[in-house]
């Protein structure tokens, strides 16, 4: 019974390392991207281990060098990347349901490997099978793993590089940023708030010089939005 | 820069962690108001559009829309591969490419 027990965690485990694969394919080249990006822009090969050890996100680490790299304030950037990953909200509050069985001090350290990639994963899988500790944990701990390495790895070349821009490098952020904004323009009154949202982004860092320009512009978009789709569903 | 690097790394862990954490662990004590979680629907898009627009309009922190801007030359074929492709590491390549492209025979 026991060793019947042993066997199917094990089982769980390495499917959860299997299924964790296509994400390790899009996270070693990413990674190791943002590692080469980080050291052209002055961070240490440490702190570019420090930011995918503790913060763990492509998108808030990329927003994180390129707005230090910009000079904002420490605190114009962490506001910035904690509206970015609000949406963490929301996967963890979607992929709650399926934890119930699993105990809190085990979800409080697995909570840290929710990423889009992992999440999406994960959820394909808990369509059909019942969500388990092991499983979660090779999934989320090979995804981890490939993320933390190809960052570092790329900070370890990053020296070798030379000149990022012959790469294509120093586009690389922004084109992460695209890909992702174009993955959330799933409805009319979205796209609207991500227009008005650009261009108030602009209006305000070009004329009120303001490094808030990012959180301001996201904070009315968003809002307008809310209020668009509310008269929408009255009067339309 | 190395104190304020540390301060980014530790003030953005912790906003990475809670807002992970705080619905798998509490769920049942939490329920995210109607009006909180339609507005949230819009923070992902409306935050990512900010950061494009930045980055792709003013890369020299500045308002540039001339054809020497090579991130606004370069957005354009990443915006198309991002559309059809949706996929992050085709449209990576095609955007690190263009770049890479417009570097090498413009020396933008």
């Amino acid at each position: 019974m026991d060793k019947n027990k042993a066997k199917n965690t094990q089982s769980q485990f390495t499917t959860g390392i299997k299924d964790a694969l296509p994400v390790v394919l899009g996270y070693l080249p990413l990674g190791v991207a943002f590692g080469v990006l980080a050291r052209s822009y002055g961070v240490s090969t440490g702190q570019v281990a420090a930011l995918s050890i503790l913060m763990y996100s492509g998108s808030g680490q990329f927003i994180a060098i390129g707005l230090l790299k910009a000079g904002l304030a420490p605190l114009e950037i962490i506001t910035s990347i904690f509206l970015v990953n609000l949406r963490y909200l929301l996967l963890s509050a979607s992929i709650a349901p399926f934890f119930r069985k699993i105990p809190s001090p085990y979800l409080a350290a697995a909570a840290h490997g929710i990423t889009d990639e992992t999440y999406a994963v994960a959820l394909g899988r808990f369509r059909n099978t019942e969500a388990t500790l092991p499983y979660t944990a090779g999934l989320f701990t090979t995804a981890y793993l490939s993320w933390v390495s190809g960052t570092v790895l790329g900070a370890a070349v990053g020296n070798l590089a030379g000149d990022t821009a012959r790469f294509g490098l120093d586009f690389a952020l922004t084109a992460m940023f695209i890909s992702l904004l174009v993955m959330q323009l799933n409805s009319r009154p979205v796209l609207m708030a991500a227009v008005v949202s650009g261009v108030l982004s602009v209006i305000i860092r070009e004329y009120l010089h303001s490094g808030w320009n990012v959180v301001a512009a996201t904070v009315m978009a968003a809002t307008l939005g809310v209020i668009f789709s509310r008269w929408k569903a009255k009067y339309l | 820069m190395e104190s304020k690097i540390l301060i980014v790394i530790l003030g953005a862990s912790l906003v990475n962690y809670i807002p992970r954490m705080l619905p798998v662990v509490f769920l049942s004590k939490i329920r995210i108001p109607g009006a909180l979680s339609q507005w949230l629907d819009f923070v992902p898009a409306a935050v990512l559009a900010a950061l494009v627009a930045q980055e792709v309009f003013m890369p020299g922190g500045g308002l540039d829309l001339s054809l020497a801007n090579k991130n606004l030359l370069a957005a354009l074929p990443t915006f198309a591969a991002a559309i059809l492709t949706r996929s992050l590491a085709l449209t990576l390549l095609a955007g690190i490419a263009s770049a890479a492209a417009l570097h090498y025979f413009l020396g933008l």
